[in-house]
């Protein structure tokens, strides 16, 4: 029996993200790069630590390898503990079979002998793919003083939005009335941002029910939360207003990255009271050559810089060659942008090559507004010399020098 | 030999005072060093990448600073069960040479217990003012391909002005002939850079027997007074190294640094130099930002120019602010429209708006940790 712990969490890091395409066909989405040094995960991990929630069950399912190694022992949040710490929970083989995690409730109830080594009164669980800075302490004092069987954290989006989230009639109490899952007529605008605190003797009732229900698909939005408010239990909403997205899809994680670059995005990544913590590698200082010119951007160790970067985001190790242009752009670890290329609009996957002269993305501007979007390179992919890659494209094979990318 | 035979010993302030202005807070060992790293960071990191498991690093006095920074060496993966890093302070003992001791040969008296509890055969000694990068199993080879009693590594240039420095003269099979000291050669000559490989039982015998005749000098006594009775060689550093003995050598090592081949020979993802982390954010540029030829460390904002400059971690230099060919150490704060030129400044400095200082390539200014200007 580990020591009581009053809280812990739980963190959802199985999923693929298939919306990230290429991005996560060889990483799970909470590995994805972000931010210029950080993944993903460091967000709801850095959160955690810094909100005092010291001991953090990371489920991973889909391609865990490079997640279980970045996660590692938790050294990086400090999670490397004697006493609770960072453990990641992977499906395992039961005398009765082996199961996947078949839905995000069923994750959490595989772990209920996890949970309880820990003996905890509340349960927050959390999930791997959004981007934001919040103290879940804050959280749980709300859901102890409303003496709540669940809280979920709620913001209030915009109308024309609404119908894209899981939404919830929240009365003045905060007690919530009722839950719309992506409803075609929204009645409300207050949605749910898949955060949630659970009096844990509560959730540990309800996941056995649900998993003994054969009708269930075992998962929290569906099928726990509504089988919870059916019941009468105490369901209020959390109301935050801080920064907070969804990076589930290559606009999101493109607008995100660009939201750090903005001083009034508010985000801000520079917080000595709330550091994002991340697992770095040892670089050398950045280069930034008297040919360069770099502006309204950021740029981390490794990299080495000589063209042009504008509104852009590279990650430790990329390279910008002479007379390069960058914009707009994602650059992820290692990546390199030869002499003469021009890359806009665009997300560079780890290692990628861009050879010299070749074009990447295009402005919103100079295409029809309905074919634009980010243009995507495949990790390790290389671009010609010359070749062109056109906006709103996903490229996951090299590309010929002087040739112009066809999707398929 | 191999590595994980060998026991690395830093003396973590030799030369202390040969820059005063950098270590009257701090050991040599953690002066900051290219925008993100400490002068240990080298001795050890190319220890560690060469596959030495076991390294202790003698202190003296101000070693706060060196603690802090090294933590449980982590970084450097010497946070061991079995061996790791192991940071000696002076301690008290029954002996008096030992208490308070003034060079390599009682510092290393001191902490003889530390060397004969080291399972391992061979010892690595440097000291903590010098930045190199090489494979020190070359020199390990080195050492037993030669059947040599002593490895010196060296290096041919101009003589640091250092105390007790020593000028080698090496016959064709690289052994050492001949040890002048303290010699003031104004040419190039064959220098030692104070890294020694020896057995560990040899150093034991030596530096003992140094004690027990009160000459203890490791150049003279171990050194130049064996030249003769042991087989001294000299294996020369390959790559770039340099050895700092002023503010003036520091400034121009430093910039040295810009040139790209340099960096790729002392700072290479291959045999990466480590140090501890320190969790900034990524540098952000701003608008109107102008940077170039600078090397600069995450955790920046520049909103201003930047030129021909090394900036630590979380320097600002606001707009209209121009920063060239100086030294910004961590958390200095150039405040709007400052100019700036040969200039260093310590930890933490600020320059208030407005303010126009300068000093020459030749003769930087030197702005001491805290100070606002």
């Amino acid at each position: 029996m580990a020591r009581k712990n009053e809280c812990i969490a739980m963190l959802l890091a199985g999923g693929q993200g298939s919306r990230l395409g290429i991005l996560t066909h060889k990483i799970a989405k909470p590995a994805v790069p972000f931010g210029g040094k950080y993944r993903i995960i460091d967000f709801p991990l850095s959160n955690c630590v810094n909100s005092g929630i010291y001991t953090v069950g990371v489920l991973t399912q889909y391609q865990p390898l490079e997640l279980n190694d970045y996660v590692g022992n938790g050294e990086p949040w400090d999670l490397d503990r004697t006493d609770g710490g960072v453990h990641i929970l992977s499906p395992y083989q039961q005398i009765q079979g082996t199961d996947w995690y078949k839905g995000t409730a069923n994750a959490i109830y595989q772990n209920i002998h996890f949970i309880d080594k820990y003996d905890p009164e509340y349960v927050v669980v959390l999930s791997g793919d959004h981007i934001y800075k919040m103290d879940y302490a804050d959280m749980l004092a709300f859901h102890k003083n409303q003496e709540a069987a669940c809280t979920i954290a709620m913001r209030e989006v915009e109308w024309k939005e609404a119908s894209r989230f899981g939404l919830m009639l929240v009365n003045d109490d905060s007690t919530i009335s009722e839950f719309e899952e992506k409803p075609e007529n929204p009645r409300s605008n207050k949605a749910s941002m898949g955060i949630y605190i659970f009096t844990w003797s509560k959730l540990r009732e309800y996941l056995i029910a649900d998993e003994n229900d054969p009708a269930s698909s075992n998962d929290f939005g569906h099928n726990v939360i509504p089988a919870m408010h059916e019941a009468g239990e105490k369901m209020v909403a959390y109301q935050f207003d801080g920064y907070w997205r969804d990076v589930g899809t290559i606009e999101s994680l493109w607008e995100a990255n660009m939201d750090i670059l903005s001083p009034v995005s508010g985000i801000n990544l520079n917080d000595p009271h709330w550091k994002i913590y991340a697992r770095s590698p040892s670089a050398a200082p950045q280069f930034i050559s008297d040919k360069a010119e770099v502006g309204n951007s950021m740029v981390t160790e490794g990299c080495s810089v000589e063209g042009k970067v504008d509104f852009s985001v590279l990650f430790p190790n990329a390279t910008v060659e002479e007379g390069a242009n960058v914009k707009y752009s994602i650059i992820m670890p290692g990546a390199v942008v030869k002499k003469g290329a021009v890359v806009q609009y665009a997300i560079v996957a780890e290692n990628a090559v861009i050879e010299e002269n070749a074009k990447v993305g295009a402005g919103p501007d100079v295409t029809d507004p309905d074919d634009w979007g980010v243009a995507v390179i495949g990790e390790n992919i290389t671009i010609g010399k010359g070749a062109v890659v056109p906006p709103s494209v996903m490229v996951n094979e090299n590309v010929e020098e002087g040739t112009k990318y066809e999707s398929k | 030999m191999r590595a994980n035979n060998v026991l690395g010993i830093i003396h973590s302030q030799a030369f202390d005072s040969t820059i005063q202005e950098l270590t009257t807070m701090r050991t040599f060992a953690s002066v900051p060093f290219g925008c993100r790293y400490r002068f240990v960071d080298f001795p050890l990191s190319n220890m560690v990448n060469a596959g030495v498991t076991e390294v202790g690093i003698i202190t003296k006095e101000n070693y706060q600073s060196l603690m802090d920074h090294i933590g449980s060496g982590k970084p450097w993966d010497l946070a061991r069960k079995r061996e790791g890093l192991y940071i000696l302070p002076p301690y008290n003992t029954s002996s008096a040479s030992a208490a308070g001791y003034k060079n390599r040969v009682e510092a290393i008296y001191a902490n003889m217990d530390f060397l004969r509890h080291s399972r391992h055969e061979y010892v690595v000694i440097t000291d903590s003012n010098a930045v190199y990068n090489f494979d020190f199993n070359d020199l390990f080879e080195f050492h037993t391909e030669q059947e040599a009693d002593i490895t010196v590594a060296y290096k041919h240039g101009k003589l640091p002005k250092l105390e007790n420095m020593q000028i080698l003269t090496l016959d064709d099979n690289k052994r050492v002939t001949d040890v002048s000291i303290n010699a003031d050669e104004p040419g190039e000559v064959d220098y030692s850079f104070n890294i020694y490989v020896m057995r560990k039982s040899l150093l034991e015998y030596l530096v003992k027997t140094s004690v027990a005749h009160s000459s203890t000098s490791f150049a003279k006594d171990i050194i130049q007074a064996n030249v003769d009775s042991l087989k001294i060689v000299g294996f020369e550093i390959p790559g770039f190294a340099a050895m700092i003995d002023s503010l003036k050598t520091y400034y121009n090592v430093s910039m040295e640094l810009l040139e790209p081949e340099n960096r790729k020979a002392l700072l290479n993802a291959k045999n990466p130099i480590a140090t501890k982390i320190a969790d900034n954010v990524p540098t952000l540029y701003g608008e109107n930002s102008k940077a170039g030829n600078s090397l600069i460390a995450d955790g920046c904002t520049i909103e201003g120019t930047v030129e021909n400059s090394l900036l630590f971690r979380g320097v600002v230099v606001e707009k209209g602010a121009v920063v060239r060919n100086s030294i910004l150490m961590q958390g200095t704060v150039i405040h709007a429209n400052a100019k700036v030129d040969s200039i260093i400044t310590d930890k933490n400095v600020t320059i208030t708006a407005n303010r126009n200082l300068s000093g020459d390539p030749s003769y930087p200014i030197y702005f001491t940790k805290n100070i606002v200007v």
